[in-house]
């Protein structure tokens, strides 16, 4: 048999990329073969993450908020950021969407929009993994138009009230401390809630059929009384938090890369030793077929992403940009996944092999952050000029 | 306190690695071209003990120019600066000769400690250590599976079939790390990033005062005279039980000394 190339080295991005961008590639497929492949489908079995032991071998390599300067951060560039969300998903969504969530949402709430006593209050600890952070904008009724959000915060003298309940929030069981989004006489603003606050409650979501290897609760807040400083000074309307999740989906357009990628890897070595009829079953057209076709959109979607990476570091790249990145990776990624099962048959629903695990988790990847839907919509309005959004 | 790490590029011995087949020398044109795995550990031991007692750590690399993306690897996990000697006369050097050029690059370095992986992946004669220290007339602690520093001293337990020795010396002096002696760091971000700007001083021959005539072919001790692929693996033995298959089992264990 000829020497098998691997799918990513089909076209050789890897001449795209710089030695640092690869060296920060491979720190952290080490530190994921070393700290979570041996370990994560047992996690997703239990539905059960030591995330805060993640954290700190995470923030000791300068994941979290790497893209981020000053205040810990490594000040990494956009591209190795994306490099890094790629090899995390590699191993599980669940744990990009822990550094995404953390350094993408929470982080840079702060680092964008919070005075210099709440950046440096927390910005160092998060970085280091010492602090785990979450971010408050979904409601139980309120996903993909969260203008409509009920949580409110009112006055009391100096201090803010804050009431209301998120959900569907990541990292939230296990946080110290919430970024969260309320209606205020001012329309959105954002808050600083450390997590002890009296009448703060975080519910963990259980019984979930993907992302099982992540946290997620639900965040009640009764009547929260918090200092006039908790509100981020800067963040001013929806388009605060929007900016953020913005962030967080340039790390999906690249994470979901990954899964894809690990699905493709599990289904070529299958495919290869696997003997069906007198031959391995990789020597069949349709199996090729299947394989090559996948191979074709992970390097479409690879230049993509890595496209939207360098605009990024120019400062050019716009929310609908990440949109169409978001998009399509994650449902190509899926598609992937889904082909890649077929291969495995019987074996590629069991947690002996990853792939079942990727296509549930891409399940939720497809949805959070942007449903596919409201991508489309915001694509569409960039085409045609007229928006589709409701009202 | 001032520490010399040695760090040597090998090919990756996970992957194929082959002798060219016109000089008999190492092929690093088709290898994938890594940190010897040992030489890890030494970073590790000389970083932590920067972080304890404070100084420097120099890495030092003998090697041909593409060895300078090893050295920004191990500049990453840490170390402060790097010396590269790289010079076409080293082609064919030996293990004699290359203790000669990196005992000389050391003596340029004012050290008060040297510190090296046990062995290289590539070569594995285990030599070095030993001959630089005699070349500097230092002492030798080789094999530790744990260095302790106090002041000037430093005690080692050695790493035997057995068990362990302890031995003791004064600095300056050459100690050699096995691969039980700790966990090397992961390189962080911040750290791959400062490697970019840490000094890379690179030092030929003459800048080290060593005569090319000394080393390479020319100046080597041992020839390798003509090298062939190793022979594929052979069927294992197959103990069949009747009745003293235990005893079978044990003798063989006991004569490849797993037990």
């Amino acid at each position: 048999m000829a020497d098998r190339v691997a799918p990513l080295d089909l076209i050789d991005v890897d001449a795209l990329h710089s030695e640092e961008e690869l060296q920060v590639r491979d720190v952290v497929r080490r530190l994921v073969a070393d700290k979570v492949r041996p370990y994560v489908a047992d996690w997703y079995e239990r539905g059960e993450v030591p995330v805060r032991e993640l954290a700190k071998d995470l923030g000791k390599t300068g994941l979290l908020g790497m893209h981020l300067t000053g205040y810990g951060c490594a000040g990494a560039s956009a591209v190795a950021y994306g490099l890094a969300c790629l090899e995390l998903e590699a191993a599980d969504s669940g744990l990009r969407s822990l550094v995404s969530v953390q350094g993408s949402l929470a982080m840079y709430a702060i680092w964008r929009y919070g005075s210099e006593e709440q950046k440096q209050q927390w910005l160092p600890a998060m970085a280091a993994g010492d602090a785990i952070g979450c971010f408050g904008l979904t409601e139980p009724d309120h996903g993909s138009d969260p203008a409509s959000m009920t949580t409110r915060a009112r006055r009391d003298g100096d201090d803010w009230i804050l009431t209301g309940v998120k959900m569907w929030i990541t990292n939230a069981p296990v946080a110290d401390v919430a970024v969260v989004w309320a209606r205020t006489d001012d329309g959105i603003n954002g808050f600083v809630v450390p997590m002890d606050t009296p009448g703060v409650t975080a519910n963990t979501i259980k019984h979930k059929l993907s992302l099982r290897a992540s946290m997620t609760g639900e965040l009640v807040l009764d009547g929260v009384r918090l200092p006039a400083d908790a509100l981020l000074p800067a963040a001013r309307g929806l388009k605060a938090p929007l900016s953020c999740l913005t962030e967080a989906r340039y790390g999906i357009v690249w994470g979901a890369l990954g899964a894809a990628r690990d699905c493709l890897h599990t289904a070529i070595d299958y495919a290869t030793s696997r003997v069906q009829f007198g031959r391995p079953i990789a020597g069949f057209q349709l199996t090729q077929a299947k394989l090559a076709d996948a191979a074709l959109e992970l390097q479409k979607g690879y230049l993509l992403a890595l496209h939207l990476g360098r605009r990024a570091e120019l400062g050019l790249l716009r929310p609908e940009q990440v949109s169409v990145g978001k998009l399509n990776n994650v449902r190509e990624a899926l598609a992937i996944a889904r082909q890649c099962r077929t291969i495995l048959g019987a074996n590629g629903i069991s947690a002996e092999y990853p792939v079942m695990r990727h296509a549930a988790n891409l399940e939720t990847v497809l949805t959070y952050e942007g449903t596919s839907e409201i991508h489309q919509l915001v694509v569409g309005q960039q085409l045609t000029g007229l928006a589709a959004f409701a009202s | 306190m001032k520490i010399v790490v040695l760090v040597k590029q090998v090919p990756d011995s996970g992957a194929e690695r082959n002798l060219r087949s016109d000089d008999n020398t190492v092929d690093r044109g088709s290898a994938n071209n890594v940190i010897n795995e040992m030489d890890e550990y030494a970073i590790e031991e000389a970083l932590s003990i920067q972080e304890k007692h404070g100084g420097e750590v120099v890495v030092l690399t003998m090697g041909p120019s593409g060895a300078t993306e090893s050295i920004r690897k191990a500049l990453s996990m840490g170390p402060d600066s790097a010396v590269h000697v790289a010079d076409d006369a080293l082609h064919g050097s030996c293990a004699v000769a290359t203790s000669k050029v990196l005992a000389a690059a050391i003596g340029q370095l004012d050290a008060d400690l040297i510190i090296c992986g046990a062995e290289s992946t590539d070569g594995r004669v285990q030599v070095m250590p030993h001959m630089i220290a005699e070349r500097l007339g230092i002492a030798a602690l080789t094999g530790a599976r744990k260095l302790t520093v106090d002041g000037s001293t430093l005690t080692i337990e050695r790493q035997t079939e057995e068990g362990y020795e302890v031995v003791t010396a004064s600095t300056p002096a050459v100690v050699s790390v096995w691969d039980t002696i700790n966990e090397p760091r992961y390189p962080s971000f911040k750290g791959i990033m400062a490697a970019k700007k840490k000094p890379l001083e690179t030092k030929s021959l003459a800048d080290l005062g060593v005569d090319a005539s000394e080393v390479g072919f020319d100046g080597a001790t041992s020839t390798v005279v003509e090298h062939s692929k190793r022979p594929p693996r052979q069927a294992g033995n197959k103990v069949a039980d009747s009745g003293d298959g235990g005893v079978q089992l044990v003798q063989y264990l006991s004569s490849e000394k797993f037990v």
